[in-house]
């Protein structure tokens, strides 16, 4: 079954409060933060109660991730040394702006698995855009490594970057997006959108949130568990939704067991694309264990 | 391991534990322990905090913990972030999932 997306849940490393409750809030995902919420003098204390909490709790269902420092410094390599071997299912790497930068990450990975008896490969990787030149090289960022299950838009440090702002309407990141969308495409791999940062205001939330559902992301991070619902409310296919998909898929089945090639639905020609769509709304639905009659 | 200096680790936000490691000239933890949930989970928390020095070789401490409800791997993180930082130590013996023991 495809792995939902919807919603990565950001939770700052050094709150043990936060990361015992994380999983209850119903999002898709988890990334437990070793980055940008926690100060460099919490840098250790993070880590061991991320470690801690990876081989303590069950999260249930929820992918798990951890952002760790970047590998720039010697915090990258420290955390991998943990994390590794805590077993997420996935390293997001902050600020990644060729596709070095993965393999670079990706080498000690393997290397930790190979010392401590984990299955070479078994740790995934998503590798979080955040500046221009990792917009430019995010067709081969997105390629550099079978490991990686999504490419993600960090915003705030992009924006920065371009000498430019956040907007209600989103503008300054529509290059940005849509590259990072169609280089996650070309990989066969998902796109995550940047947070959005404004957690009081839920109708710019759901704004935003469908502005990227239809560029064609896969879920978006949040920042706060109130963000949850409406992002996917976006992200879920309605009953109508559904209901259209059925009825594609019924009229292939049908024209299948007539031997005809011709596949119409009220009079429409049912093409290969449109087949592809219903098909995907179906396993959406699927996923989200939305109820639908499938016979 | 030996405690060099003061080193201290954790918050005083709900679900977590500060605690404060010092050195000490004779053998032996003195831990005093102030804890929300102390008179339930008191005898509880001091085991977690002395097995996860134990476990580090701590053997010479004095030892202060302001507890808000932690659960015992809060605790043993704290612990040990307290005790590294006070032996001036980052040689961490990380262990794979499922081999903890």
């Amino acid at each position: 079954m495809k792995q939902l997306r919807r919603t990565m849940l950001f939770v700052p490393g050094n709150n043990p409060g936060m990361l015992r409750d994380a999983h209850i809030y119903g999002s898709d995902c988890i990334m437990f933060d070793l980055e940008d919420s926690v100060s460099i003098r919490e840098k250790d204390a993070a880590r061991f109660l991320v470690y801690k909490s990876l081989t303590t709790f069950s999260y249930g269902n929820k992918e798990l991730v951890v952002r760790i420092n970047s590998l720039d410094s010697k915090l990258g390599l420290d955390d991998l040394e943990a994390i590794v071997r805590a077993q997420p299912h996935v390293i997001r790497l902050p600020k990644t702006e060729t596709p070095e930068d993965v393999t670079q990450c990706e080498r000690e990975i393997e290397r930790i698995e190979k010392e401590t008896g984990i299955p070479v490969g078994k740790t995934r990787m998503m590798a979080a855009i955040e500046s221009a030149k990792g917009v430019l090289n995010a067709r081969d960022i997105a390629l550099s490594s079978k490991r990686l299950i999504g490419i993600a838009l960090g915003a705030e440090d992009y924006v920065t970057d371009l000498k430019t702002f956040r907007t209600a309407d989103g503008i300054e990141l529509l290059f940005a997006r849509s590259m990072i969308v169609n280089a996650a495409r070309a990989a066969g791999i998902d796109a995550i959108d940047t947070v959005y940062s404004d957690i009081n205001n839920e109708e710019g939330l759901i704004r935003e949130t469908t502005l990227i559902r239809t560029l064609g992301f896969d879920g978006k991070s949040v920042i706060n568990p109130r963000q949850i619902p409406p992002v996917h409310k976006v992200f879920t296919p309605t009953q109508k939704d559904i209901q259209k998909a059925l009825a594609v898929m019924g009229a292939i089945k049908e024209a299948n067991s007539r031997g005809s090639g011709v596949i119409s639905l009220n009079g429409k020609m049912i093409d290969k694309p449109v087949a592809e769509r219903a098909q995907y709304v179906i396993e959406l639905a699927r996923a989200a264990r939305v109820p639908m009659q499938e016979d | 391991m030996q405690i060099l200096e003061v080193g201290v680790a954790g918050t005083m936000e709900s679900s977590d534990i500060m605690v404060r490691i010092e050195p000490k000239d004779t053998e032996g933890i003195e831990l005093t322990l102030e804890s929300s949930v102390g008179q339930q989970y008191g005898p509880q928390i001091r085991r977690v905090i002395l097995e996860t020095l134990r476990s580090l070789g701590v053997t010479k401490a004095k030892v202060d913990a302001v507890d808000k409800g932690a659960l015992d791997c809060a605790i043993e993180a704290r612990v040990s972030v307290a005790a590294f930082r006070a032996a001036r130590r980052d040689d961490y013996q990380w262990k794979t999932k499922g081999a903890e023991a």
